[in-house]
């Protein structure tokens, strides 16, 4: 071949791109041992690309460490303790705003995951096709709402709506319970919670529907072929079987919950308060630092501020590590597949 | 078998579903191998608006093995998921006739599946243990259908695991997951799993044809053991398996039953030329 005389001139010190020429020549010895110059390239895009990743994480650690020393100087680990927060006074704390995020994901978990089961195993196991397809889209359509228009009808008309008929009915007959005490205002952390867990019911339940389609037929004929019962089924091998991805999709609701700012800004009040009625205004991280970014003008302010998105961030990363970590004892354990 | 497991069935103490009149022929005549545990009359089957299945007539024998066999796609394996009726999982399918069964037919509405599948156990081709413990796999069944628990419990997953020659290869890894057993291993925890709870018939869809040449054998040795206690039915692609292990052998070509008969006299004297290519190889 004609390429032959020209690549053998470059023999020796052949840099990488001209590799290539070498496979054309199919008497070549190194035909099949030689990276393909298209290869190396690949790989390199590849790697850059992955390396990113971390370059990244980094980067947005050491801007947010550097941009909050002043706080973190100042008040050091007392910052997470403390309840205080004062413009004025120049005195500042994570507590409640920790605290608020805490219990409006709380509230949203412990209603988003098992409604978000439910209905993804509704859809799989139970709906007619036609309706699954329809439930299904439904669905895919809730998760791409804005979180501002949640926000907006959570504040027009789901708070009125809980002012006026839930919040009075839950302290008549639950008022002797801490949590539910107090004056039925409508925006407060319960109504927070609820708004949460239907943005995050989407995930939950198309992530879980698709973990359950993905349960072998034979498996479940197995069971059924034993004398079980459609729950009997579901508890004992289609939710075990199912368990890895189920985490997931509550970890992908949890992350979620954790960082919702614009809805949550809306409803819960935006007081630094901490309080043990789910009827009480409250904050929470995300919602503080929408709220008061722009106000801040002292640099102590702004470096508390940016503290508290630091704890976030520690939070939403050690929540899925502990997710890793205990989906490996899981799986150890069950020995699922 | 039946004296040395204490626990009950705990829906149907009594297995009073059908009537026992049949059973209690059996027993007074010395276990006549002639009685007929399973009569299929007139068996269709559709799938949508596509029959699979054209009038059926097979007596399956208790205490004996009938092998069902036949070319891919002819209705061997739709055949016999009717007997449990675990068809009725998917949409669109759907049987017509009858299944006598102690003198009830099976297939009427009026039947639980749920109680009929307790007596109608199935093992199925892709060995398809549980997603938890070998222990747990066994123990699946028992804990939905008795009242056994502790001591009890394991007294019959142990005894159970024995059956099936399992329990020396799997005793110091009880509580490993099953799937970690090897296939053969999987299929008779499987097989374990279904006759844990004594149902009185099994029904077999190519239970061999995922595992290995040795593990089949023990497959078809077990077999052969448990005949004396119950009722099997199995669909096979291997003629020399179903030549070895049943003593009768309905042919099936394309939804029809061909030829029923003696096993002996199926494969050395075919009635009917379609069985003869078949069992000859000339097709299939």
């Amino acid at each position: 071949m004609a390429l032959t005389a020209l690549t053998s001139k470059w023999s020796g010190s052949v840099p990488a791109v001209w590799a290539v020429w070498d496979v054309w020549d199919e008497n070549s010895p190194d035909r099949i041992i030689k990276p393909v110059a298209g290869d190396r390239v690949f790989r390199w895009i590849t790697t850059v690309c992955a390396a990113a990743i971390p370059v990244l994480m980094a980067g947005l650690v050491c801007v947010m460490v550097f941009n909050s020393h002043l706080a973190l100087k100042k008040f050091g680990l007392g910052f997470l303790t403390s309840t205080a927060w004062n413009p004025i006074t120049q005195e500042y704390g994570a507590l409640s705003s920790i605290f608020g995020t805490g219990v409006s994901t709380l509230i949203a978990m412990l209603i988003a995951m098992p409604m978000g089961l439910a209905v993804a195993l509704f859809l799989v196991e139970w709906a007619p096709p036609k309706l699954e397809a329809f439930f299904g889209t439904a669905i895919e359509l809730l998760a791409a709402v804005p979180s501002i228009i949640y926000g907006m009808w959570g504040l027009f008309v789901f708070a009125p709506f809980m002012a006026d008929h839930v919040q009075p009915l839950l302290g008549r007959y639950l008022g002797f319970l801490p949590l539910f005490k107090g004056p039925p205002m409508g925006i407060g952390m319960l109504t927070t919670g609820i708004i949460l867990a239907l943005m995050i019911l989407p995930f939950i339940s198309s992530v879980s529907r698709d973990v359950f389609k993905m349960v072998p037929s034979v498996l479940k004929e197995s069971a059924y072929g034993l004398g079980a019962t459609n729950w009997e089924v579901t508890k004992g091998v289609i939710l075990p079987y199912a368990l890895h991805g189920i985490i997931g999709a509550g970890f992908l609701g949890l992350g979620r919950a954790l960082g919702e700012t614009m809805a949550v800004t809306f409803v819960i009040g935006n007081s630094h308060r901490l309080s043990a009625s789910l009827f009480e205004t409250g904050n929470s991280i995300a919602s503080t630092l929408a709220n008061e970014f722009t106000e801040a003008s002292e640099p102590l302010y702004l470096h508390a501020l940016v503290a508290l998105g630091l704890v976030l961030f520690l939070i939403t990363v050690t929540s899925q590590i502990a997710a890793q970590l205990w989906l490996r004892h899981i799986i150890k354990k069950a020995g699922g597949k | 078998m039946n004296e040395t497991i204490s626990i009950k069935i705990k829906q149907n103490p009594d297995r009073s579903l059908f009537n026992r009149d049949e059973e209690s022929v059996v027993n007074s005549s010395g276990g006549n191998h002639s009685t007929v545990k399973l009569a299929v009359r007139n068996l269709n089957f559709f799938y949508g608006e596509h029959q699979v299945l054209f009038d059926n007539n097979i007596d399956i024998h208790q205490k004996q093995i009938t092998a069902i066999i036949g070319p891919s796609g002819c209705g061997k394996s739709t055949h016999i998921r009717t007997y449990n009726r675990i068809y009725e999982l998917y949409r669109n399918q759907r049987a017509e006739g009858e299944i006598r069964m102690g003198g009830q037919n099976i297939l009427a509405p009026t039947v639980d599946s749920t109680l009929l599948r307790q007596r109608i156990g199935m093992i199925f081709q892709k060995p398809s243990p549980f997603p938890m413990s070998v222990f747990d796999n066994i123990a699946y069944g028992l804990r939905i259908n008795t009242n056994g628990r502790g001591s009890e419990l394991a007294g019959c997953v142990e005894e159970t695991l024995q059956r099936v020659a399992l329990w020396d290869e799997v005793k110091d890894k009880l509580w490993e997951p099953g799937t970690d057993l090897s296939g053969g291993q999987q299929q008779r925890l499987c097989i374990a799993r279904a006759i844990a709870i004594k149902p009185e018939v099994l029904l077999m869809d190519e239970p061999c044809s995922a595992i290995d040449p040795i593990a089949s054998a023990k497959i078809e040795e077990l077999m052969l053991d448990l005949k004396s206690h119950y009722t099997i039915v199995i669909v096979t692609h291997n003629m020399q398996q179903a030549a070895r292990v049943s003593d009768y052998t309905a042919f099936f070509y394309q939804g029809h039953i061909i030829e029923f008969g003696d096993t002996k006299q199926l494969f050395t004297n075919p009635q009917h030329q379609q069985t003869e290519d078949y069992i000859t190889g000339r097709f299939g």
